[in-house]
This record gives C-alpha cells, structure tokens and sequence, in this order.
C-alpha cells in the first residue's frame, strides 16, 4: 500500500481518502436523480481511464472506443438473454472478445505503420464497420434493438445486476476505484515507463531496446478489455442496446471528453472530466431551466462554448492546472 | 406518499384548479395535494429527432383548453429535452420525478422510452407512452407503464385489413410488390412482423423483392434502380420523411411510376413532404396511427391547432401525444388523487370512447397496451389529407392507380 | 439483372461521387496543408447549405448561380476560424485539435438548431426533377450540374496550386514548415489562407449539395466522415486524388448497394479505407507515405 501512494504529498492522499469517503456515502443524502448522475459521472470516469491507458500512457488516439463498450455490451447481454448466463461470468467471454478486437486493429496499425491521425480514423472505420454490422445481426436484434428483461426492483440481484440504482452506483464506483489503482500499478511499473517513452519520442525508444510493438499491443488490448467491462455494465444498467446509438461516433466522442478536459495521461484526468462535464452539463440544463429559456439547442450551445474556452485555456486540461493550484505536484 | 393527507385532497381540489399555467418547476421534493397533475414530458427537442420531439410538443400545448373544455381539470406541464439521447432520458425522468412530477409522458423513441420505463416502474410513478412501436416495452411485465399507441404486429394487421378494403372499392389491385423499408427500429420491427402477420390475410399481391435502405443514407438512386428492376407492380413501403421524399425524387428522374405507393409509416403524408413535392405528392397511401375525422374530440384538436398553426395538419404525432395527456386528465379525475398506486390502477381501468385516434377508443390489457387500436389508411390529395379507411371511420373515397409522375404538369 | 441497370447504376454512383469528391476537397487542402484534423467540416458544409436555402428562399437566387459568393462567405469563415481559434492548436497534439473543433462542431450544429428550427428544408429548383436519356441510360440532371461545377472547381483550385505564386508558397509550407520559413513566408497568413480555401470549396460544394439532398441541423457530422474517408483513399493534398477518391467510393457504394444489401453499402466505403490504410496509406494518387 506504501509503494502505491510513495510520493504523494501527504495532503494529497487526505484529499484522496475525503473524495473516496464522499462517495461511498453519497447514497445517503442523494436522491435518486443526483445518484444517476453520479452513476453516469462514474461510468465516464472509468471508461476514461481505460481510454487513457490508450492515449494517454501510449500515445495512441483511439477514437472509435465505441466498439469496445458495444461489443462488451451485446457479448454479455446476448449470453444473457439467450442462456442465462449472470453477467459476471459474461465479462470472461466479453473482455476477452473486446481484447481480440483491439488486438486485430493493434496488429493491423502497428505492423503497417499507421499512427496518429490515420490510426484514429482507423479506430472510426472500426468502429463503422460494427455499428452497421450489428445492424444485420438479428441474433442480437439488429437494428430493431436488444431487450434485456427487466425482472424486478425490489430486490438487489448482484450476481445478475438486477436491482436499485443504488446497487448499480456501488458497482460502477467500485469499477472505477480499481480502474484508478490499476492506472495507478501499471503507470509505475516498468511497462507504464515504457509507455512514457514510446510515447514520448517512440524512434527514441525504439532505438533503446524497447519492443514498441509488444507494447503498443498490450495498451490496445488493455483498454479494449477494460472498455468493455464498462459496456456489460452499461447494457445491464439500461437494459436495451441498439446498433445506432452504441456504436455511434458520436459515442466514442463522449468517451473520450472527459479524459481529454480532464488532462490525458493523468491520472486524476478522467475523474475530474468526468465530474466537470456531466455537472456543467446538468448544471447549464437547470440554469437555462429556471431562466425560462425553454430553446431546444441552447444548452449544447453552452455546453459547446464552454468545451472551447477550457480546450483553449488550458491545453494540457484541468487536471494538472487544478493539482498545481493544490500544491500536488505529482508527476505522472 | 403520505395517507394524513389524503382527506385535504378533496378539500384542496376545488380551490387548485387556477395554478395549471406554469410550465417551470418549483424544485419541490413535496408532492403538492391536490391541485393540476403535475405531468412530466419527455419529447426529444434536440439533436436527430429535434423535428419530431417538437412536431410532438405542439400536442401538447393544445392539450389543456380542450381538457378543460370536456370537464377534466387542466394539467401542469413540466417538460424536459431527451436529447435524442438515452443517457439524458433517463436522468431528465429522474430529475423530473425529484421535481414532483406525479407522471411521466413521452418519448417518441424506443430506446428512450424504455429507459424511461424503467425509471418509472423503479419509482412506481405511471408512466403513459404517447408513440413507441417496439413490441418488447410493453412485454416486460411492467405494472406502471402503458402505451397508448400500436405495436408494429398491430400496424400491420390493419394496414393489410386496409389495403384489401381499398383495392376492394377501386376495382384493382396490384399482383406483385417491392418491399423497401428503412433499416432503424421501426422499419425493422415492421419488415420482421411481415412474415408473421401477411400470410393471414391472403393479400392479392406477392412481396417481389424486399430491399432495406440504411436511414442516413442521401442518396436512394440504387435502391430505386432496383425497385424499378424488379418489375413489380406497386411500392410497399416503411420510410422516415427525409427518405421519402428522396425516394419519391428519385422515381420521378428515373421515370418510374409504380400503380400505387402503400406506405406503413411515417414520412408520406407529412407536411413538409406535401409542401416539398407539391403536385407529385398526391397519391400515395399511408396506412398508420391516425385520427377518426368524424369524431367531435378529433374535431376539436383540429380545429385547435388551426388556430395556433394554419400551416400544419393535423397528424399522429399530435393525436397521439395529446390522448397521452387526455388519459392523465381522466385517470387523475377518477382516481380523486395524485396517489401514484391510485393513478396507476385508475390509468389501467381507462376506459374512453370519446377520443381521438381511430378505434373504439382507449382501454388497456392487463400488460398495459391499448390493443383495441385501429390504424387509418389516409392519402395525399391536393396537397392535403384525405382518411380513406377502416370503413365508418373516413371522409374520401381512394384513388387507385395513381396518376403517372410525368403526367402531372 | 439485365445490363443497364448495373450501368445505370455505375454512372449514377460516378456523378454522385464527383460530388462527394468536391466536397472533400476543401479538407484535402485543409488537411493536406496546414494538417490540422477538421472535425467540424460538414458543419461548415451545412451552413453553406443553409445560406444557399436562405437565398433561395428569399430572392429566388439559384444555388448554382450563388455558388461563388456563398464560396466567399465559407473563405472568410474559415480565415477566421484558422487565424482567430486553430492557429495556437497547429502544434498541439492531435487530440487537442480534434476536441477543438469538436467543441466547435457542436457550437455551429445547436446555433443552427437555434436559429432555423430541426425541420429538414430544401431548395426546389425548376429541374429539380429533370433527366436526361440516353438510350437505357436515366441520368439525372441536378448531379450532372454538381458533378460539372465539380470538375470545373477542382480545375480552378488545381491552376491555383500550380501556378499563382500564393499557391506555391502555401505548397511550399505543406512540404516543408520550417523551410518555409527560413525562406521568409509568413506561414500564420498562408495557412489562414488556405483554410479558408478549403472553406471556400467547401462552400461551393453545399450549394451544389443543397440542389440535391434536404438539410437539417445535424447533417455534418457523417459528411465530415465521408469527407475523411474521400480524402485519404484518393490522396491527402491531391486534389485530382479526391475527386478520384469520392468517384472510386461513389461507385462502390452504388455497385455494392445494388449487388448486395442496399442498408449495408457503407461498410464496403470502410473497407476500402481499411484497406488503403494499411496498403497505400499515401492514397491511390498522393505522394508521400
């Protein structure tokens, strides 16, 4: 537990432990509506933290992370629905299928060559091709969409993610607390060095010994699996998938805004995106609510003006901004 | 809830009936007592389905005068964008229920509707469906949602009822189609339900070629390629708008007149296609949800929206939308309560033969789907809209063949 | 299936995608120079669509008549837009860039929503259902225009590149900054310039569009794709190469839609891309790997 937290400035790990405390009791004192956003605050996080074990550690901009929480969403519902199989034991069959995924478009990039931009518009194509794909997959419902049925609410099924919106927050809070600590091991560990540098300048680091290939894989495959446990989550939270909208770019953006605001390659990044974007987006909601401005459209305007002053001001994103002015000066 | 204050409800009703004009929400968590229904809508006013969220809206705004015009109190409205996004769906249904909204209206759309249900059933709070065709949200055993509108089995068994009754009156009928159907929720449900329910009704014609059509799509110029290859006689279809318009342009630059079109969904009778294509916009059928224009209820709402819009139709958006509020009015009139349990058992003993929508009128099954519904078949003529079938129920008679494209002047 | 429906076909996908290539032309300049990834280019496209609707609407003004100045609206929105918001970003990492103009994607798509409403609008010009028959061949006349006004615009803009000297400098900063530089070229203006080139097609490209195909508010985002798609498959900065890019998927498309299902045409255009990505990811007529 000591090597975990070396380093950190003791008032750090007090703020950490208050924000932890904070959270596990917010049931308590939230109604169910704040328990939902909290809910939906929490599943950015961690789906932002596996992305950014992707972009932010190795360097590789994925911007068709859609298809890992899509995949991971229909795997675990289809042997759900079709043989009863509880969604924890779904996630041995929908990790693995996630990490194939990532794995086939890692290969693909990295043994021809294709980085940055066209590795992005890569992941999209991916992407694509799996949201009109699952469209013709009637197995899965295909276009017509995917019902999970929705049992009861009296009592929390665990084992079958069945139950309150409270069960569901401990869940995903409890997602998104070992996604923070295992950034946290693998950041530290030899790999997470070899990330910094490939990421950094990867001919450097290839020209020092470093197998950028074998560990540009593992990022892929990493995030891929870890994204797609957010995607069983999401399709036993909502109980209907539908092609369109799970594999829709527009998606993968959302993915990926928190982690970006947030500051990629931290690891507070996510959490604080994830906090700041879905409060700010609720919060721009109630404003214009009790203003009266009923205008559809005005609130993404908002939303919209807000991103660009945040993307224009502080580049890097809020995170190192916000930890200087806590005198944490970690280093990630 | 609290039962103390049960006996002041009837007190208070009288007194409360002059607050039903605020469309904010006080952010109360108390359960006002007695007073208008505070109705949560749930309308996707922005992003893709904008245009349908808002065309739903304006169901809604006509809504209270009519109520209060048949003798049940106005309602208070508390509306809330989805979006188009079922993240937002859900936590608008939360935020609206915290808020005191004593039911839930909404949400065009399957994918939120059903995120919807489950927040309502969660919290025991009724939630009233106006338009969602998706057979599964009612089939969850769900005792606080209820859906006043067909299920696509049910939109198909009349349009086919529909069609033979025409092609019966005119004389004709085509011996051979294509099938085109857009490839979202709606179009698929339809073109799986087809195998199913066709079969019943010996239809005079035989389905040539099934051609399914990706709804972004902006270019039809294939797909109509292919309809035309196939030498089938008529045009079956399930569109949206924008596809609609598109595929009839592209019959036109491809000179292609089929005998009829035969639509079962939405975009052909729409104002914007009738507006967009003028005088090729006659002849197609539409065989939908629709209203019954010889009822008084339906004439009221018609009247109603042309005085707050001369340019629009009237069409199932709004119909569908404002039953939704009329059963809310009914049940909270015979309920005596905003009792969420009273509200629900009083929405499923729902029984009104005074509506709008085509039909013997609104009544739920014990899974809380109106089954009883009809569907109308209407068509486009002059630029306006003519209700051609079920029998009883219409105001014209149906033109059958249509008149070719390039004959039009 | 008899023969001339697969030509048919093939010549309506040509046409269609020499509209689609002129569209992504305006990102070939854009990308292919100053290398920024505009995410925000169908917003763009769309909001040339709205103008063109707004001018019909009004003063009867045919968009093919409009296409220059609604073209020099597009050039000073991007200048702008270039100078006053993405200069800073030219040096950032792309993700930086891309949540830039995602930000600003979203901003342009609501202000339209706010400002015009969701309904899909259009122009209706007097052959808007017009074709032509040659022989078994129906070809239709509001994409021949297009296709026309494409070629004629990529034609200009290539003579540009070629020959001015203000085209030659911007060529000059694309091939290599830092020389570019030294040499004394005030690369911040050119590289204005050029996006507001690539705005300038991009606006040609919406009022020919707009004869074609209904706009509504949320219309960009999947041109913008194409436009991506286009661009690398023919070439990044060539412009031949993204006409060449939007035939070869136009057609594609249209050949697929026909043989196999029509709702899954599109998957054959990522194929391609995939394909091209990891094969030729300099596109079938760019220069450099």
């Amino acid at each position: 537990m000591t090597r975990l937290f070396a380093g950190t400035p003791t008032h750090g790990l007090v703020l950490l432990v208050l924000l932890l405390a904070a959270l596990v009791a917010a049931p308590l004192i939230a109604n169910d509506y704040l328990l939902t956003i909290l809910i939906l605050i929490l599943y950015f996080a961690y789906a932002g933290q596996a992305w950014n074990i992707m972009m932010g550690f190795a360097g590789q901009l994925s911007l068709g992370h859609a298809l890992y929480v899509g995949l991971g969403a229909y795997t675990a519902s289809a042997l759900y629905v079709h043989f009863g199989v509880a969604p924890w034991l779904g996630l041995l069959v929908a990790v693995p299928v996630a990490m194939l995924a990532g794995a086939v478009i890692g290969f693909l990039a990295f043994r021809f060559g294709v980085a940055g931009v066209y590795f992005a518009i890569l992941t999209i194509a991916f992407a694509e091709f799996a949201r009109i794909g699952f469209d013709h997959i009637s197995y899965v419902g295909g276009s017509a969409g995917f019902f999970l049925p929705v049992a009861q609410y009296t009592q929390n099924d665990l084992w079958n993610l069945r139950g309150r919106p409270v069960m569901f927050y401990y869940v995903i809070l409890a997602l998104a607390a070992l996604a923070f600590m295992l950034c946290h091991l693998l950041l530290r560990s030899r790999m997470g060095y070899f990330w910094q540098a490939i990421r950094e300048d990867e001919e450097a680091a290839r020209a020092l010994g470093i197998d950028t290939f074998r560990y540009k894989m593992y990022a892929v495959v990493i995030s891929a699996g870890m994204t797609a446990v957010a995607g069983v989550f999401f399709a036993f939270f909502y109980n209907n998938l539908f092609p369109e909208q799970v594999f829709h770019i527009s998606r993968s953006i959302e993915l990926i805004l928190a982690p970006i605001i947030g500051g990629v390659g931290t690891l507070f990044g996510p959490i604080v995106g994830a906090f700041l974007l879905t409060g700010l987006s609720e919060a721009v909601t109630e404003t214009l609510h009790a203003l009266g401005f009923e205008i559809p459209g005005a609130k993404q305007v908002f939303y919209g003006i807000c991103l660009l002053v945040v993307v224009m001001a502080l580049p890097d994103g809020i995170w190192p901004w916000l930890a200087r002015r806590l005198g944490l000066e970690r280093r990630s | 809830m609290s039962q103390s204050t049960h006996a002041l409800t009837r007190r208070r009703l009288l007194a409360a009936t002059a607050a039903a004009t605020a469309t904010l929400a006080a952010p109360a968590i108390v359960r006002a007592q007695g007073g208008p229904l505070k109705v949560g809508v749930l309308l996707p006013r922005s992003g893709y389905q904008a245009s349908i969220g808002q065309d739903c809206f304006r169901g809604v705004e006509l809504a209270n005068p009519i109520l209060k015009d048949i003798g049940l109190g106005e309602l208070q409205i508390m509306s809330a964008d989805t979006e188009t996004n079922v993240d937002v769906a859900r936590s608008r249904a939360e935020k609206l229920i915290a808020d005191g909204a004593q039911l839930l209206m909404g949400a065009f759309d399957s994918g939120q509707s059903s995120a919807i249900a489950q927040v309502a059933e969660q919290k025991g709070i009724p939630f009233v469906i106006n338009i969602a065709a998706a057979p599964p949200i009612t089939e969850q055993g769900y005792k606080f949602v209820f859906r006043n509108f067909p299920t696509a089995p049910m939109i198909l068994n009349d349009a086919f009822t529909n069609q033979k009754e025409i092609f019966e009156a005119a004389g004709s009928a085509p011996k051979s189609v294509v099938f085109m159907h857009v490839n979202d929720t709606f179009g698929t449900a339809m073109a799986g339900g087809i195998g199913g329910v066709m079969p019943r009704h010996n239809m005079p014609y035989t389905i040539k070629e099934t051609i399914s059509y990706d709804p972004a799509a902006r270019d039809l110029s294939v797909e109509i390629s292919k309809a035309k290859a196939a030498g089938a006689e008529a045009l079956l279809v399930v569109s949206r708008i924008n596809d609609a318009i598109l595929l009839t342009r592209e019959m036109v630059k491809q000179r292609w007149t089929p005998q009829g079109v035969l639509s079962m969904g939405p975009g052909w009778y729409e104002d914007q296609y009738l507006k967009t294509l003028g005088k090729i916009g006659d002849g197609p059928l539409s065989f939908v949800p629709w209203y019954d224009p010889n009822k008084k209820l339906a004439k009221a709402l018609e009247a109603a929206l042309a005085a707050k819009y001369p340019n629009l139709d009237m069409n199932t958006n709004h119909v569908y939308t404002f039953e939704a509020l009329l059963i809310a009015a009914d049940a909270y009139k015979r309920a005596g309560s905003a009792d969420p349990k009273a509200l629900a058992d009083a929405i499923r003993a729902t029984d009104i033969k005074d509506n709008v929508s085509t039909g013997p009128g609104i009544s739920f099954d014990a899974k809380g789907q109106n089954v009883k519904l009809k569907n109308s078949a209407i068509q486009n003529r002059g630029g306006k809209l003519v209700t051609v079938a079920p029998k009883g129920a219409t105001n014209a008679s149906a033109v059958w063949p249509m008149p070719a494209y390039d004959k039009r002047g | 299936m008899p023969l001339d429906i697969y030509l048919n076909v093939a010549v309506s996908g040509l046409l269609t995608g020499l509209v689609y290539g002129l569209m992504a032309l305006g990102l070939s300049v854009i990308f292919g120079v100053v290398r920024v990834v505009n995410f925000a280019h169908g917003e763009m496209m769309t909001i040339a669509m709205y103008i063109a609707i707004v001018l019909f609407s009004a003063f009867k003004l045919d968009p093919l008549v409009m296409m220059v100045p609604i073209a020099g609206v597009l050039f000073a929105l991007g200048y702008v837009m270039q100078a006053g918001l993405i200069n800073p970003f030219i040096s950032r990492p792309e993700h930086s860039q891309f949540m830039l103009l995602v930000a600003v994607a979203i901003i342009m798509v609501n202000v339209l929503l706010l400002i015009f409403g969701p309904d899909a609008r259009s122009v209706q010009t007097s052959y808007a259902f017009d074709s032509f028959a040659f022989g078994p061949i129906i070809v239709d006349a509001t994409k021949v225009y297009a296709a026309c006004a494409a070629i004629v615009v990529s034609a200009a803009l290539f003579t540009f590149f070629k020959f001015s000297s203000v085209g030659k400098a911007i060529r000059a900063c694309a091939d290599n900054y830092t020389g570019a530089l030294v040499v004394g070229l005030d690369v911040k203006r050119l590289y204005a310039l050029t996006f507001g080139l690539g705005a300038a097609c991009v606006g040609a490209a919406g009022s020919m569009l707009a004869i074609i195909i209904d706009v509504t508010p949320p219309l960009g985002p999947q041109y913008t794709l194409l436009a991506f798609v286009i661009v690398i498959t023919g070439g990044l900065g060539s412009m031949p190469g993204a006409l060449l890019g939007g035939v070869l998927i136009g057609m594609t498309e249209a050949l697929a839609g026909l043989l196999f299902a029509p709702s899954a045409k599109s998957m054959f255009a990522f194929a391609i891309l995939v394909l091209v990505l990891l094969f030729r990811p300099q596109g079938i007529v760019g220069k450099r790997a």
